[in-house]
């Protein structure tokens, strides 16, 4: 951090501290986000294994750890198939749409109590904003595709996204309450004055699970690519380095939201001993442990049933939990 | 009840409906089957199953093979029932040419076909669940299923494509150390039961995918000549080893498992219960196996000059899909002058033009895996 700082400043003296500060965080967010997708992609396929009783890959290096990289040569080496019938330029484009605003969210994450590349006072708003842009990106892929499968994909994804997203967002809207600010870095520091927000919101800590896992399209929410019903859902179309891209901004939206959740509810970077980032790293990679767990043991939501249980269950819940949070921070003061 | 299928394609079509073809090549049709799926949105209007595309000619094939030479063919039609279609092929021939078989054959024979519908059904439990979107359990039938394949590896040969089966007996004889290794599979498949339960049956988004999808009724069962699992869903105890008896099946006792509500459910349960009376027959088979012969002399010489009387007869087994029947004609040559093979997916997979019709896409997938589909019996 006092490195990072140092070099800030350095930088700062000769194109000023707005364009330091910018350069240096995308370089260190751009230089992060794809290490953090190959481990991920890495330990998926080691949880997935050992969860089924195998051992995921072990050959190419230690316990297999460069086999995502073998991976990501295969699929730079491929060839970038774009079929004649499909909307050209959307199509091309919604790869990269879908990896940007996980990159804009990266930057908005506390990860000390003193650095955050891009803070702002409304900052949870904004990440919430962000985040529903990736849908978009979907869906122009589906639709782009030409592809009944992929268009089917696609428009699961847009009505899954936008109804997961109101109960996210209302047990975000419960720590806004109990922490009295929008602002991510203030949000940890009340949790530092008083207790993870996990233990007295444990109901929208859960219900923030299961939202950011319909909102990655993960399992048991995963119909949008439903690999069994649509065969590849909105990237069947895809090939090579451009439905890598899709796979990037699924984990890199695994890892965003899933620090963001422990900014919300896990106390962020406060943590003893180590410095903040690495606190944040942990908690943000046992959520996405948590992710991966519930993939690999349950089925498959069908489409009506996963809007249901958004609409009927989940909803409602927050609501309440929402009500009786203001009604208790109202009496306490 | 009929269905009239309205014309996607046709240009007359409402513009609000459209045809997805699922398949040839589609992860969840197991194999090479199309299903032209007229679909509102998510919903499906209508559901023509096109099959043919894995079609070999296995009728007439046996028309121009010698008895012995079709055996090959048998586990070809069915790649999960290989023993019990290759069992079934020699009962038949055997029935043609009146041709004893000894008594560890007639027993032995029980033995293998009754672990062939174990490991069948183990692997339908894992493959059903990866139709629903679940990859887990698919690995952990793998795992039953190899234990149960090494076993029989060990006897007959082969894994996949038996042909052990042969007139007048088996190929090989069980090895003396056989019954022991039999029984310490069994107890593997028996500790596996809570597990699966636990994991499967009570998990809430299972119950919720299954239960009242893909409701078969009895009249429509009747009508398309369903069989197996599928009709003893719904609380119709058909089952050939009860209703025609082969073999030495009336000689064990075992249960036939039947439900009511006749959809997903249903059929899962019949065959989580089917497992249990396989290991009960298999039990009993293995302490009334009785040493001899595994094959007369008879047999062992048909094997080149085979020559049925003329004649004609049907042959009735239970596969683990439902009535599997063999029709051979003879003329008294050495080649079948005709032979048919009612095979229980054909009539499974025509029903589905009746049930499918209202259901989403993902219930689509999961009453086609519900009946256990194994396309190369559909095309033969």
């Amino acid at each position: 951090m006092r490195l990072l700082g140092a070099l800030r400043d350095w930088m700062g003296g000769y194109i000023g501290e707005f364009w330091a500060t910018l350069f240096l965080g995308v370089a260190i967010i751009m230089s992060f986000l794809p290490f953090n997708v190959l481990f991920l992609v890495w330990l998926e396929r080691k949880v997935s294994g050992h969860i089924q009783r195998r051992y995921g890959p072990l050959h190419v290096g230690p316990h297999g750890a460069l086999q995502t990289v073998a991976d990501m040569v295969k699929l730079l080496g491929k060839q970038l198939l774009t079929p004649a019938a499909t909307d050209r330029w959307v199509f091309l484009f919604a790869p990269v749409l879908v990896f940007l605003p996980t990159m804009a969210l990266a930057s908005l994450i506390p990860v000390s109590g003193a650095e955050a590349f891009a803070e702002m006072p409304i900052g949870l708003v904004a990440v919430v904003a962000i985040s529903s842009i990736t849908v978009l990106a979907i869906f122009m892929g589906g639709w782009a595709s030409n592809n009944k499968y992929a268009v089917l994909g696609g428009m699961r994804s847009v009505a899954q996204v936008i109804s997961y997203e109101i109960p996210v967002l209302l047990s975000v809207l419960a720590v806004v309450l109990v922490a009295k600010s929008l602002n991510l870095r203030e949000i940890v520091e009340a949790q530092q004055r008083f207790v993870w927000y996990a233990l007295v919101l444990p109901v929208p800590a859960v219900i923030y699970i299961i939202g950011i896992t319909a909102e990655t399209n993960r399992a048991p929410f995963d119909i949008p690519e439903a690999e069994s019903e649509l065969v590849a859902g909105f990237h069947t179309e895809y090939a090579g380095m451009r439905y890598a891209m899709f796979m990037f901004a699924e984990y890199t939206n695994m890892i965003v939201l899933g620090a963001l959740g422990a900014t919300l509810f896990l106390g962020g970077y406060d943590g003893p001993f180590a410095p903040g980032p690495w606190w944040l790293l942990l908690k943000a990679y046992a959520i996405v442990f948590f992710m991966m767990w519930m993939r690999w043991t349950y089925p498959r939501l069908r489409f009506d049933q996963l809007m249901s249980l958004a609409w009927k269950f989940l909803i409602p819940v927050a609501l309440v939990w929402l009500v009786g949070t203001a009604l208790v921070v109202v009496r306490i003061g | 009840m009929s269905t009239t299928l309205p014309p996607a394609a046709a240009a007359d079509a409402p513009l609000d409906t459209y045809l997805l073809n699922m398949g040839p090549q589609h992860p969840s049709t197991h194999g090479v089957l199309r299903l032209k799926v007229t679909l509102r949105g998510e919903r499906a209007l209508a559901v023509e199953p096109v099959i043919g595309y894995g079609h070999r000619a296995h009728e007439k094939m046996a028309e121009n093979r010698t008895y012995a030479q079709f055996y090959p063919n048998t586990s070809r039609q069915d790649y999960l029932g290989g023993v019990i279609y290759s069992v079934a092929w020699a009962e038949a021939v055997e029935k043609l040419a009146n041709i004893e078989v000894p008594e560890r054959a007639k027993i032995a024979r029980v033995i293998l076909s009754e672990f062939n519908r174990l490991y069948s059904h183990i692997l339908w439990i894992g493959f059903f669940l990866h139709d629903l979107g679940a990859t887990t359990p698919l690995v952990y039938s793998f795992e039953d299923r190899e234990a149960i394949l090494n076993l029989l590896e060990s006897v007959t040969g082969s894994r996949l494509t038996y042909c052990t089966a042969r007139f007048g007996g088996l190929s090989q004889d069980l090895d003396p150390d056989f019954p022991r290794r039999a029984r310490e599979v069994l107890a593997k498949v028996k500790a596996r039961w809570p597990e699966f339960e636990d994991l499967i049956d009570g998990n809430p988004i299972y119950q919720e995918r299954v239960k009242g999808v893909g409701i078969f009724t009895k009249e429509q069962m009747q009508s398309y000549g369903v069989t197996g699992p599928a009709l003893r869903a719904a609380g119709v105890p058909y089952d050939v080893r009860r209703v025609e008896p082969y073999g030495v099946y009336p000689r064990f006792e075992f249960e036939i498992p039947i439900m009511d509500q006749s959809d997903c459910y249903g059929r899962y349960m019949v065959r989580v219960r089917e497992v249990r009376q396989s290991v009960r027959i298999i039990e009993q088979a293995l302490d009334v196996l009785p040493d001899g012969p595994i094959i007369t002399k008879a047999g062992l010489g048909s094997k080149f000059r085979l020559k049925p009387p003329v004649g004609t007869i049907y042959h009735a087994v239970e596969s683990p899909r439902g009535h599997y029947g063999i029709l051979l004609v003879s003329e008294g040559g050495t080649e079948p002058w005709r032979a048919k093979f009612r095979t229980p997916s054909y009539a499974n997979l025509a029903v589905m033009v009746e049930v499918m019709p209202g259901n989403f896409i993902a219930d689509i997938i999961a009453i086609l895996g519900s009946i256990d589909i194994i396309v190369p019996e559909v095309d033969r």
